[in-house]
């Protein structure tokens, strides 16, 4: 009955399309973190002088500073764009997708 | 008050910053005893017990236990996350580096950070959709149990223990530090205490003790950046134009100095913290506190959250500490060194603040911080032994009632073996511990972990071959590494060159799953790649996974 239901679903050309969509939004913001970091860590070990520069002739604030504290906040912003996007269209998607596949 | 210095702990920083920020060590000099401190700390630990009794008649069935019913929402558990990954050690020690080399502390508070938008982007709505109580459930819902559920119990064992060594050996240097009594007596309040919040209030108990601190945390750091703030009428360019004038290391303190300097440790220490993040036990485990797949998702944001907010105010902090600690010779021995040792930078400033009550508050809420992070460690080793060996292991079939009651006795025999391992590491080097946790987290939890819900042709074989040969990979390239086989055994030359062995043994993880897998031609493995059809189709639905009140 349980392994009937998921066939159905499974069948069903929505999830298939809800599935897809899912998987290339998460893979496009897994690799914005990625390259954020990697670009920054990379950085730090092969050219750290780019992060050592001032961000304006007269200061001690370097780009190291903005770049840092940037990353911290859009790792944050992306959860929450994704957590919006997941927990509305995404789940509304999901459910009409189950009501469907249990009513046959 | 006399004080020697932790000298220590500043060459361990400089040798292995990432290790060391996270596991207080090195020697210290009991301090005098700070009694509002000890005060605030009792009325904690008196409001916590309280919880817990109140806990413990709402903690009933299994789900209950294991999983506070389901009933934490997702804001709740996004506190109760930053609860458990904010560490005393990461507080101190990351505001510490801050203060001895600027801008370091933030490079090292970015990887820690980084993991948690991958955990939400890649598992936590599948793991909610999949998992019960542990994440063992998750890597094997398609495979072998006995054989699956024995690795990640290892697994997720080695990572509490090591972890759980570290916080206590962190304890008993913190309250000699911060309250002024001898190391064993944390040892042994921590060790009790933690029995005494898992056994009688389960994970009901544990997330509240972890929420609470969290908030405590968190508006105790928040007060001390802002009166770094006020101190500079607001102007973040003044603060930092103040610190390189008094900073001995003047304008270097606001570029990357000797953190992280081959390519090779830049790339296995993120990924060591990225994928030892997604495969730390206690961490995983507050997944299935919250009632579905939605609430999974809330939690993740809202830790990532707060953890960055914190990771924004350490760094203030410690450019604080810079401004208003290392220009006030009251701080400092005769001989020029910070009192206690760099690790005390925020308590100082705390002191400078905010006066000695002040004082005391943060004292008493980094010492609380601690019993918050040994309580899910030790809730999450003893679900390993309870729900994956005991019940699903060796008494398939145990009642609820009874995997409970074991569950409970381990998690006493955990309480006796941590205040017993605390004791005895008292004066060793345990800088590699909280490294090579999250090396085993990364290596051999992580891969069968991700593989197991993404890779449709994995099978028992291979999690078995990849997850056990990560395992001991990371061990062994951590034991040959510079800090055990130089700095602790005393040889003259690392076999291995590198302080974060990650990078090589996630490969080596991966690798061995894949091929013993691809070349599985057994029986066994045709039928664990037939049912992954069915679990991809309930990660992604959340239909049939476990309700709040049901599971």
């Amino acid at each position: 009955m349980q392994a009937d239901i998921y066939n159905r679903i499974q069948g069903h050309p929505d999830f298939q399309k809800l599935v897809q969509k899912r998987k290339s939004f998460a893979l496009r913001l897994s690799a914005v973190v990625l390259a954020m970091y990697f670009t920054f860590i990379l950085l730090v070990a092969f050219v750290p002088g780019a992060l050592a520069h001032p961000v304006a002739s007269g200061t001690v604030v370097t780009w190291g500073i903005p770049v840092g504290v940037f990353i911290i906040i859009s790792s944050f912003l992306l959860t929450g764009i994704y957590v919006k996007r997941a927990n509305t269209e995404f789940d509304e998607e999901n459910q009409r997708i189950i009501e469907e596949c249990l009513r046959g | 008050m006399s004080v020697k210095i932790l000298t220590v702990i500043t060459a361990l920083m400089a040798a292995a910053p990432a290790l060391a920020a996270d596991a207080l060590s090195g020697n210290v000099q009991q301090q005098a005893t700070n009694w509002p401190a000890i005060i605030m700390f009792l009325i904690f630990v008196a409001f916590t017990l309280g919880i817990t009794v109140w806990s413990s008649r709402r903690t009933r069935s299994a789900a209950d236990y294991y999983a506070a019913g389901g009933g934490i929402t997702g804001f709740q558990n996004g506190l109760a996350i930053a609860g458990d990954y904010m560490s005393a050690a990461s507080f101190l020690g990351i505001s510490g580096l801050v203060y001895l080399s600027g801008f370091d502390g933030l490079i090292y508070s970015i990887g820690f950070l980084v993991g948690w938008p991958l955990i939400l982007f890649m598992i936590a709505e599948r793991l909610r959709n999949l998992g019960k109580f542990t994440f063992a459930d998750v890597a094997s819902f398609r495979l072998g149990q006995r054989q699956i559920r024995t690795l990640s119990a290892v697994g997720s064992l080695c990572v509490v223990s090591l972890y759980l060594i570290a916080q206590m050996v962190g304890s008993g240097k913190l309250i000699q530090l911060l309250f002024g009594l001898p190391y064993s007596y944390a040892v042994v309040l921590v060790g009790i205490l933690m029995v005494l919040y898992v056994t009688m209030g389960g994970m009901l108990a544990t997330t509240w003790v972890q929420i609470i601190k969290a908030v405590l945390l968190l508006s105790g750091a928040s007060f001390m950046a802002l009166m770094v703030l006020v101190h500079v009428g607001f102007d973040l360019g003044d603060l930092f134009l103040q610190a390189t004038q008094v900073h001995e290391k003047g304008t270097a303190i606001m570029a990357p100095g000797g953190l992280v300097s081959d390519p090779v440790s830049a790339i296995s220490l993120g990924i060591a913290l990225m994928f030892g993040t997604a495969g730390l036990p206690h961490i995983l485990m507050r997944f299935f506190t919250v009632a579905d797949a939605k609430e999974a998702r809330k939690s993740v944001f809202f830790a990532t959250g707060f953890i960055g907010y914190f990771y924004i105010l350490t760094f203030i902090i410690g450019f604080g500490a810079i401004l208003l600690v290392s220009t006030n010779p009251a701080f400092f021995t005769p001989a020029g060194q910070l009192l206690g040792g760099n690790n005390m930078a925020a308590i100082h400033l705390a002191g400078a603040v905010g006066g000695d009550l002040f004082l005391g508050f943060i004292s008493a809420v980094a010492f609380a911080t601690i019993l918050a992070v040994v309580s899910g460690l030790a809730l999450a080793g003893a679900s390993a032994v309870s729900h994956d060996l005991y019940a699903n292991v060796f008494r398939p079939g145990a009642s609820d009632e009874e995997e409970v009651r074991v569950s409970k006795i381990t998690t006493m025999v955990l309480g006796v073996i941590a205040i017993a391992l605390g004791i005895l590491f008292e004066q060793q080097n345990i800088a590699f511990m909280v490294g090579l946790a999250f090396a085993i987290a990364a290596s051999a939890n992580f891969p069968v972990l991700f593989l197991s819900m993404y890779w449709k042709r994995m099978t028992t074989r291979g999690a078995m071959a990849g997850g056990w040969l990560g395992l001991l990979t990371a061990v062994s390239l951590v034991i040959l590494g510079p800090i055990v086989w130089v700095q602790i055994l005393g040889n003259d030359e690392a076999v291995f060159p590198y302080k974060y062995p990650a990078l090589f043994s996630v490969i080596v993880a991966f690798t061995g799953i894949w091929y013993f897998s691809v070349t599985d031609k057994s029986a066994a493995g045709a039928q664990e790649r037939e049912k992954f059809d069915q679990q991809f189709v309930r990660s992604h639905t959340g239909l049939g996974a476990s309700d709040a009140s049901g599971h």
